[in-house]
Order: C-alpha cells, then sequence, then structure tokens
C-alpha cells in the first residue's frame, strides 16, 4: 500500500514509522527539512502517568485532568485512549535513544505541569521536542535507507485529490527550488502539518506555521472544528520577529509569578489559586496575568509585564533542569534569569482546534487522515501543557495504524483509479499558481499579514469582545479585497518564497474568518474562549463541538454534540483541589437525591 | 542611529553569478538578523533607492534549535535568529554558507548532512515501536555527557568552519563523527558500535580530520567536539589493531549503501 504523509513534525514522523513496520511505502512531504520542524521547539515535556513519585497517579487521573483543563469539551474515548497509551509511548521513546532527564538510580524523571497536581511529565532539560524529534527522525532515516520512504523536503502541499466517489487518492505540492507543481497518488493521506500560529504575527510558534494546508484542506470540504479555541501561553519574552517562550516547565520547577505591591513581591497567582498556584492551567494564568496588567494596572513599569521568578532556586539544580530556556532568556533578554526575574507576558502558543477527524483519526473526506496539532481530537478547549507531544504521537500512531485498516478495506485501489482526476487537480493548482504570479497592484503581501495579525492578537485571544471581533471580521474581508491588489514583487520561476507566502497569505485570511466567526458564534466562556459579554460556561447550549464549513461567502457553522460516555463534566476551579470539588459535587448530589425521594 | 547597514550576497540560483546588495533598514528595539530580512520583505527597496526581490533565506523556529537560518554574518557562521543586532558591528554583511551549493540568496542545500547521518548509522536499532517496556537505565553522568551531542541541529557550523570540509573530499565533517558517538554511548546503541567506528574511520572518515579545532569554537550548542572527534579517532585506532590482530579485512566504508 502507498500512503502520503504529509508534515514530519511528531506526528507525521511516528505514522510513517508506524505505517511503514505494517508494510507500507511512504511518500514524506514536508515544508521544511523534517528535522527542522516546529516540535523542536518544545521545551518543557511529555505527559505520561508512569507514576514514579508515589502519587498514586494513573493513566485514568491523567484523562480527568486533560478533560477538566479541556472544560470538557474534548470526546471522551479517544482522550482515554491517548492516556492509557502515555506512558508506554514514552517508554517508546526511551527505547529510541531519547536523553531524557534521569533520576539517581537511572530511570526517567517527571517533573510537574500546568492543570495537574502530580509530577507526570517526563522531560529532557529543556529540549524535550527537539530530543523526540530527532529520536523519530533518526527511525525514518532508517526506513528510507530500507528504501520504504521516499522524503520530498522543501515542499508545500496545495490539496488533496479527490475522485468521483469523495474519495481521496493522494495529493498535490509544490516543490520551491524548481517550482513544479505535481500530484502523488496513494491510497491514503495522513496530514501532520502542525500549528497556525503564523495568523497571529509574534507567537511561540514557528514561521512556517501558517495553517495553510489545514485551509487549502478546509477549503476542499474537510470541516475546521473548534476553530475559536486559541491557546495563549503566560510566559513568553515579547520579540521583534517572534515572542519566545518560557516554558512551564519552568513554574513546575518551582518558579513563581508576581508584580511589586506596597514594595513587596505579589504573588498573584498564589493568592487567587491556593490549591493550584503557579500551575492553574494555561487560559487561567494568562487571563490572570491580563488582569494584573490591564485592569489593575500594574504590570512592570506600568508595562504589558510581568515577573517570572527563579532567583530562589539553586542555580546549579535549575540550570541542569532548564539549561535550554534559561539560554534563551540569556541571549534574547540579556540578563541572567538566575540573580534577576524573568520578564514576561502571554503569546498566543497553540490551537486547540483543527480537522475534524473520527476516533481513527480520518476526517470527514475518506481516505484523508490527520494528526497532530492540525486536528482536533484531544484536547477540547484548552490544552494542558505536555500534552500536545503525547496528543501527536499518539495520534500519528492511531492514524499509521488505522491507515492500513482502511487500505485493506479498499475496494478499488488507488492504482486502478484514471489518472485524469491528478491531471485536473494539476492542473487546478497550476492555474492558481500562475494568478499569483500575474498579480501586480500595489499592496505588500508582507504588509498585510502585519495587519491580519494585529487585528487577531487583539481582538481574538485572550479577551474577546463581541464588538471588536465583528470589526476583525470586517477587516479581514478588507484585507482579502486588498488581496487582489498585491504586487508579487517577485516572478522568478526558482526557487520563488514571496510566491509560496502569498498562497499561504490567502489560506490565513480563510481560517482567520472561521477562527473569528466561530469565537462569535459561542456565546459563553469555556476554556481557552472568554468573552466578558458571556462569562460563565453553558453547557446547556455549548457543550457541543462547532464545525466550520466552507462556502464561498464565508464559513458556515454547525453544532455536534460531545461523547461525555465516561465522566460527567465537574464545574473548572483551579482554587481547591479536585477532589475536594469532586466530594462537594457528591454532597450536592446526594443532597439533591434525598430532596427528591422525600418529595416522592 | 536610526538606520542600519546591510551587506547582502545574492545568488538568483544555483549557477547563477553571485552579487552584492547594501538595504538600509530602520532600527527598532531587540532587532536580530532575521528581523531585518523581515523589513526587506516589506519594503524590497535597495539602498540605491531602487525597487529589487525580497532576500530569501531560510528559517522557521527563530529560538536556535532548529538550525534552519545560518549563515555567515560578519564572517562567522551562525544562526541569524541569535545575532542580534545591538551586537553585531556595522555595516552588517550577510553571505550564505559556502561549504554547500547555493539554493538562492542566503539559502543553501545541507542535505549532504543529512546524508552523512545515514553512513555512520546514526539511529538505535529498536526492534519495533510495540510495547517492550522500558529502555535501558542510564547513569544521570553518562546521560548527561551524551545529552549535548544529541543537541545538534545540523545547522552546518562545523562544516562551514572547518577547512578539510571542501570540494576536493569527501570528509563528513565533525557533526556526524559525534553523532556517532552519541550512538554508541547509549546501551542499546554500543550493540553495533563496532559498525559505527568501521563507518568513521572509512574514506571521507575521521582521518580527514586536520585537527583545526574550527568545529568546537563555532558550535553553537558548544559541543565539545574536539574532545568527542579524540576519542572517537582512539576508538578507530583500537579498533583498527584488534582487526588487524583478527586478521579481517577492512571494509569500505562508503562506497556502498548501509542498509
Ligand atoms: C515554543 C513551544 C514550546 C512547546 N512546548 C511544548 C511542550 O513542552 N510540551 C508539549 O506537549 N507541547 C509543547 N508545544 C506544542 C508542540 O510543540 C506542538 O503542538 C507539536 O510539536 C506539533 O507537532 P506536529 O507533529 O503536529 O507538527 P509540527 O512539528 O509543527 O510539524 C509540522 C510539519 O508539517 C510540515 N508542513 C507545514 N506546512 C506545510 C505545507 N504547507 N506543506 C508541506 N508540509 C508542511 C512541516 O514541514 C512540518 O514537518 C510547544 C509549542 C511551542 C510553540
Amino acid at each position: 500500500m502507498k500512503i502520503v504523509i504529509v508534515g514530519g513534525g511528531l506526528a507525521g514522523l511516528l505514522a510513517t514509522i508506524r505505517a511503514c513496520e505494517k508494510g507500507a511505502d511512504v511518500d514524506l512531504i514536508s515544508f521544511v527539512p523534517v528535522k527542522r520542524s516546529h516540535s523542536v521547539c518544545a521545551q518543557g515535556g511529555i505527559n505520561g502517568a508512569v507514576n514514579t513519585k508515589g502519587e498514586g497517579d494513573s493513566p485514568w487521573n491523567h484523562f480527568d485532568d486533560t478533560l477538566l483543563g479541556g472544560d470538557y469539551l474534548a470526546n471522551q474515548p479517544p482522550v482515554l485512549g491517548m492516556c492509557e497509551a502515555a506512558p508506554k509511548i514514552i517508554y517508546l521513546m526511551d527505547r529510541m535513544g531519547v536523553m531524557f532527564t534521569r533520576t539517581g538510580e537511572g530511570l526517567l524523571d517527571f517533573r510537574r505541569f500546568g492543570g495537574t497536581l502530580v509530577h507526570r511529565t517526563a522531560f529532557s532539560g529543556s529540549t524535550t521536542g527537539q530530543q523526540l524529534l530527532y529520536g523519530l527522525d533518526e527511525q525514518v532515516r532508517r526506513w528510507e535507507v530500507e528504501g520504504k520512504v521516499k522524503k520530498y523536503e522543501e515542499w508545500d502541499f496545495l490539496s488533496a485529490v479527490v475522485d468521483e466517489d469523495g474519495t481521496c487518492r493522494g495529493c498535490v505540492a509544490q516543490d520551491m527550488k524548481t517550482m513544479e507543481i505535481r500530484a502523488f497518488p496513494s491510497d491514503a493521506v495522513i496530514m501532520c502539518t502542525g500549528g497556525i500560529g503564523a495568523i497571529f504575527g509574534r507567537t511561540t510558534n514557528s514561521v512556517i506555521n501558517t495553517g495553510s494546508p489545514l485551509s487549502s484542506l478546509y477549503q476542499q470540504g474537510v470541516y475546521y472544528a473548534n476553530p475559536e479555541m486559541i491557546q495563549v501561553h503566560p510566559t513568553s519574552i515579547p520579540g521583534d520577529d517572534k515572542c519566545r517562550l518560557i516554558s512551564e516547565g519552568v513554574r513546575g520547577d518551582g518558579g513563581r509569578l508576581w508584580v511589586p505591591k506596597d514594595g513587596k513581591p505579589w504573588y498573584f497567582m498564589e493568592e487567587w489559586y491556593p490549591a493550584y498556584g503557579n500551575l492553574v492551567s494555561r487560559d487561567v494564568a494568562s487571563r490572570g496575568i491580563y488582569k494584573v496588567c490591564r485592569e489593575l494596572k500594574m504590570g512592570l513599569d506600568g508595562k504589558d509585564m510581568v515577573y517570572l521568578d527563579v532567583t530562589h532556586l539553586d542555580p546549579e539544580w535549575i540550570e541542569k533542569r532548564q539549561h535550554g530556556v534559561l539560554e534563551i532568556y540569556r541571549k534574547f533578554a540579556g540578563e541572567e534569569p538566575t540573580k534577576v526575574p524573568m520578564k514576561v507576558f502571554p503569546a498566543m502558543h497553540y490551537t486547540m482546534g483543527g480537522m475534524w477527524v473520527d476516533y481513527d483519526q480520518m476526517t470527514n473526506i475518506p481516505g484523508l487522515f490527520a494528526a497532530g496539532e492540525c486536528e482536533y481530537q484531544y484536547h477540547g478547549a484548552n490544552r494542558l501543557g505536555a500534552n500536545s507531544l503525547i496528543s501527536c504521537l499518539y495520534g500519528g500512531m492511531v492514524a499509521g495504524d488505522k491507515v492500513l485498516e482502511y487500505g485493506k478495506k479498499l475496494k478499488k485501489n488507488t492504482a486502478d483509479v484514471s489518472g485524469k482526476i491528478f491531471e485536473a487537480e494539476v492542473a487546478r493548482q497550476k492555474e492558481k499558481a500562475d494568478k499569483i504570479y500575474q498579480l501586480n497592484g500595489t499592496e505588500n503581501p508582507y504588509k498585510l499579514k502585519d495587519i491580519l495579525n494585529e487585528y487577531m492578537t487583539n481582538n481574538v485571544t485572550v479577551i474577546r469582545y463581541e464588538k471588536t471581533m465583528k470589526e476583525t471580521d470586517e477587516k479581514i474581508q478588507e484585507l482579502m479585497a486588498r488581496y487582489k491588489n498585491i504586487g508579487v514583487c517577485d516572478t522568478g520561476g526558482w526557487s520563488n518564497r514571496t510566491a509560496v507566502f502569498i498562497r499561504h497569505l490567502w489560506n490565513m485570511f480563510e481560517l482567520s474568518r472561521a477562527i473569528t466567526g466561530g469565537a462569535l458564534l459561542r456565546k459563553e466562556s469555556r476554556g481557552a474562549h472568554y468573552m466578558p459579554e458571556y462569562p460563565d460556561r453553558d453547557d446547556e447550549n455549548w457543550l457541543k463541538t462547532i464545525k466550520a464549513k466552507w462556502t464561498p461567502d464565508g464559513p458556515e457553522f454547525s453544532l455536534e454534540d460531545i461523547d461525555l460516555s465516561l465522566i460527567k463534566p465537574r464545574v473548572r476551579r483551579y482554587d481547591v483541589r479536585k477532589d475536594e470539588v469532586m466530594k462537594e459535587e457528591e454532597k450536592e448530589e446526594k443532597k439533591e437525591a434525598a430532596a427528591t425521594a422525600e418529595e416522592k | 542611529m536610526s538606520e542600519i547597514l546591510v551587506k547582502i550576497k545574492r545568488q538568483d540560483g544555483p549557477k547563477s553569478k553571485s552579487y552584492w546588495e547594501e538595504f538600509k533598514v530602520p532600527l527598532k528595539t531587540n532587532m536580530n538578523v532575521i528581523s531585518i530580512l523581515m523589513e526587506i520583505q516589506k519594503n524590497p527597496v535597495n539602498a540605491k533607492g531602487q525597487q529589487t526581490v525580497p532576500v530569501v533565506w531560510d528559517c522557521n523556529c527563530l529560538e536556535e534549535v532548529c538550525g534552519a537560518c545560518t549563515m555567515v554574518i560578519n564572517g562567522v557562521p551562525r544562526q541569524a535568529c541569535a545575532a542580534l543586532v545591538k551586537d553585531l558591528k556595522q555595516p552588517i554583511v550577510l553571505r550564505p554558507l559556502t561549504k554547500f551549493p547555493v539554493v538562492r540568496d542566503l539559502m543553501v542545500d545541507r542535505n549532504v548532512m543529512f546524508e552523512n547521518l545515514k553512513k555512520i548509522q546514526g539511529w538505535i536499532p529498536i526492534d519495533g515501536t510495540y510495547d517492550l517496556g522500558p529502555g535501558p537505565r542510564i547513569a544521570p553522568a553518562r546521560r548527561d555527557e551524551a545529552y549535548p551531542i544529541a543537541t545538534c541541529m545540523t545547522c552546518g557550523c562545523c562544516m562551514e568552519a572547518c577547512p578539510n570540509v571542501n570540494s576536493r573530499t569527501t570528509y563528513i565533517g565533525p557533526a556526524a563523527i559525534a553523532q556517532a558517538k552519541l550512538f554508541n554511548t547509549h546501551p542499546t546503541g554500543a550493540m553495533n558500535k563496532e559498525e559505527r567506528l568501521d563507518a568513521v574511520a572509512g574514506d571521507g572518515g575521521i582521518v580527514d580530520c586536520g585537527n583545526a579545532q574550527n568545529c568546537e569554537r563555532v558550535c553553537p550548542k558548544l559541543i565539545p567536539l574536539v574532545s568527542i572527534i579524540a576519542e572517537m579517532n582512539r576508538e578507530t585506532v583500537f579498533r583498527g589493531f584488534t582487526r588487524w590482530l583478527k586478521g579481517k579485512p577492512q571494509k569500505a566504508a562508503f562506497d556502498e549503501p548501509i542498509g
């Protein structure tokens, strides 16, 4: 069986290995050499309830924390599947030679992360993503030598090839050196193309994360699920080109957030959330920092900035565990973080939403699968720290397995499909590419992106008002009109990155409309989606997945019920321990039951 | 100072002639070389006031972990994201790496580095991805020794600085040799340590190292390349010696694919 995998981050590489192991031949297409994929950025770690610290942790507890962290917006069975597989996946990565940080006994060490009260996060210093990615990259290289994988690096994904029956039969991509556009016929395609940070501009994401493949497929009919669920990470160092992350693991290792108040440090998160303190879920922490800086106007020097302090920790110990992060701070902020508290502010970080997939990781187009950050399945309305890497690996693994089951059941192989559908899709894409070369107006595409970034970051991140989001949606449409007046400024037929960028720019606009539209639709506050006009969670009306369907006139939305078959949603509180919340709720339930019994 | 002067060596394609172009870019706080190039994208006009095409370069993470944006900045091979304008002498001179074929402008093709990782069998030969329990225990001290090597981002700085990496040799360079050491350090990887040593001892291998020691000086991850290469050298010599004692002929390493 021949499959195409697009993207070689954690999800794409593990999917590749799994599919090869089961006998498939893989064409691996990637915008950057896979070893330079965005997954290298991940710092803090990967979650799995291995329970090595005598805390009674379990996959079920991990599952429960994940659902609570996501404000119950995730379908429950796949999340449980992920949490049950997590310890095994961490061991697998260990066997691949990932240099995890060790305990004195030579075992894997675990640290704390947000939204949980136990040590559940395996890590490799503070370059966990890099180490995991390299471990997989090495295994894929082995399969490459075996002849089972062929890599197409520095190719841009353009579209899926879909036959008359609506089944995916491969994809079309462009070589970014020669600018050749060609089809990759296959029995199935797995999309593993990561996040969409570029829409928000200066974020913690890598610059290539434009979400262009997600957008192309959305425009081809794939549902974009929960587009409004955008995570803003509480702690980053703002820069002119990007915001550099200071991992949550720093707080997991004892870092504290504060601003001066009456001449003394005020540890605001610890005061507001005594149970979880600095390790509340990210949406809560980001809103906390916004409150301090914007509402209370207590940011450092009146600016959008708070302290993240590790100066009270043993410098040698923290250096060993957080060297990568501390080095980033030293280099880019020019100060010594073990001596002077770091200055940080929230930045857009992650997208919980993505391609709608079923429990086999298949989208609504048969034969088209998705795994990793580009799909929506595991994190609901907010992702817990260190849960992404595990969801990418788990999703990649499931997709790699399921794609072969799908292939076996396929009535007609792609080899028997008429070549015409490929020619037609290539022709359609060539025509689109030619149109870009013909743009000879006066607008600069990079400047248009700046405007988009500004609107999206200001209006569709931590605090969302109806009025400004409506303005944003109008602005995006205005930018879409101005797009037609772009001057391409590079008409070369070799390695023309401007032309590629212009294609991605349009795709970013399409996604932005779905994000803003979804946020306007969801009239409640849940997880990362916070609207002051609707400050409460509304399970009755909005415990639903929002699905965006592309139309030429803008996104069309529908709602889908959540699979709540395993756990009943609780109130989401981080000021008290969750066992106490559970006890309280149990008491309430008993009281109610007694009352109804009495009535009868 | 409100403007930065940048000189960029440009080249339209692999076979085209290179040329220099100067730009004046408005200075802002916290700028790095990447933000200069981004400014040029937004306003592709050179210092003479002529309209030009945006400069092409490689970048991705912008936090010095992906290795993509390596170029020669004021004569030193390094990552553009970590090159802060406030620390650079002006005019800032940007050139593509010289040890790799230019794709366009500052973008080069470093695929040879990935190919070299195939030659040294840069992987742990696991049986499969099924659930086989945890990996071998590793002493923290041993892990701490291996970890820096594992942070190598295949950026090419060491190749650029090494006088023995050039068009006349097939030298695989410091990065690949260090990776061989990484896998040999791991308890499972050590099971085929000899094959890696043979690869490192073969044509284009460690014998091509001239001990100039430039590699370590430019490594952005501060990997102790000099001592790693010295150690690998000792091990390959020892391995050659024991082979010779056993009377086995040494296999040429790189002219056949290793599978
Ligand atoms: C700074 C930072 C730190 C993080 N730390 C953590 C952490 O500690 N723990 C955690 O769990 N999560 C963390 N995350 C999140 C996590 O890193 C990502 O969600 C995860 O790595 C995404 O992996 P992926 O496989 O889905 O995609 P990626 O690693 O983003 O890979 C995407 C792949 O798709 C390819 N691609 C993209 N566009 C195209 C296109 N147009 N055509 C062809 N190919 C394309 C790329 O080349 C790449 O190979 C962090 C994120 C950031 C930004």
